[in-house]
């Protein structure tokens, strides 16, 4: 089961230069840790320590599955299904 | 060095007095690797506020869809400090994800939504490091002389 993920600028220093990969999952959970272990260090870009034990995408990381925001499709658990796109964006924003 | 035209800067500046209190911000992009300023796209600050800007998510996703089908990037990333100075805070460090581009910032805290001049200026962020740059103000861009070059290599080669 292939995705593809469009990577942004800032973190293509993890992937070689490449402006998008292919990876594997069936949740974006799944699909981030199969980009962690062919691009070891992307992980910690994306994801930070959440509630409890868990992990929450970065509150400034943009991640979209074909054309959705993942926030408003479950976040680390929206399902991925072959063929599907994401798209990793970073927040413009900032603030005095 | 940024180099930007006249006419970009001063929509940039009046953007940031209408939004005035609240920040303004918005990009200029330009050809991928041109370091051409060429074309404003004003967005919407989601945040709506006095002290942060954010451009909303989905705006965010189609306005890299659009420069990708362009083949362009963000070559100025602006936003306005409306009662601080035109300086990159510790969060616009912290958040700057464009290594590429000129982080432009604009100051109104001295006229607010009235006429008056108001700070304007340019900076590298990369790695949390910032470094200012001049700002150079044109009424036009140079010509594009790769792609005049090109052009005319056409021309010729339709003549013969």
């Amino acid at each position: 089961m292939a995705i593809e993920v469009r990577i942004p600028t800032i973190l293509r220093t993890y992937t070689g230069g490449e402006k998008a990969v292919s990876a594997e999952g069936a949740t974006l959970a799944s699909l981030i840790d199969d980009l962690e272990a062919n691009h070891p260090g992307i992980r910690d870009r994306l994801v930070e320590s959440g509630e409890g034990d868990g992990v929450d995408l970065r509150r400034f990381v943009n991640v979209y599955i074909n054309d959705e925001d993942v926030r408003f499709i479950g976040g680390l658990e929206a399902e991925l299904s072959d063929g599907d796109q994401v798209v990793v964006l970073p927040a413009v924003a900032g603030g005095c | 060095m940024l180099r930007i035209e006249r006419a970009t800067r001063d929509a940039i500046v009046a953007h940031a007095k209408r939004d005035h209190p609240d920040e303004a911000c918005g990009i200029v992009a330009g050809p991928a690797g041109s370091d051409r300023a060429e074309r404003l796209v004003e967005m919407v600050n989601a945040a709506g506020s006095p002290t942060f800007y954010e451009f909303d998510s989905l705006d965010l996703l189609a306005l890299y869809r659009e420069m990708d089908d362009r083949d362009e990037e963000p070559v100025v990333v602006y936003h306005s400090h409306t009662a601080t100075e035109a300086y990159p805070s510790r969060t616009d460090i912290g958040l700057a994800s464009e290594p590429n581009a000129h982080y432009v910032l604009v100051s109104t805290r001295e006229h607010g939504n009235n006429e008056g001049p108001v700070e304007f200026r340019s900076y590298r962020i990369v790695d949390g490091v910032v470094t200012e740059e001049p700002v150079e103000v044109v009424e036009h861009l140079p010509t594009n002389t790769a792609a005049d070059a090109a052009a005319a290599d056409e021309t010729v080669e339709s003549e013969s």
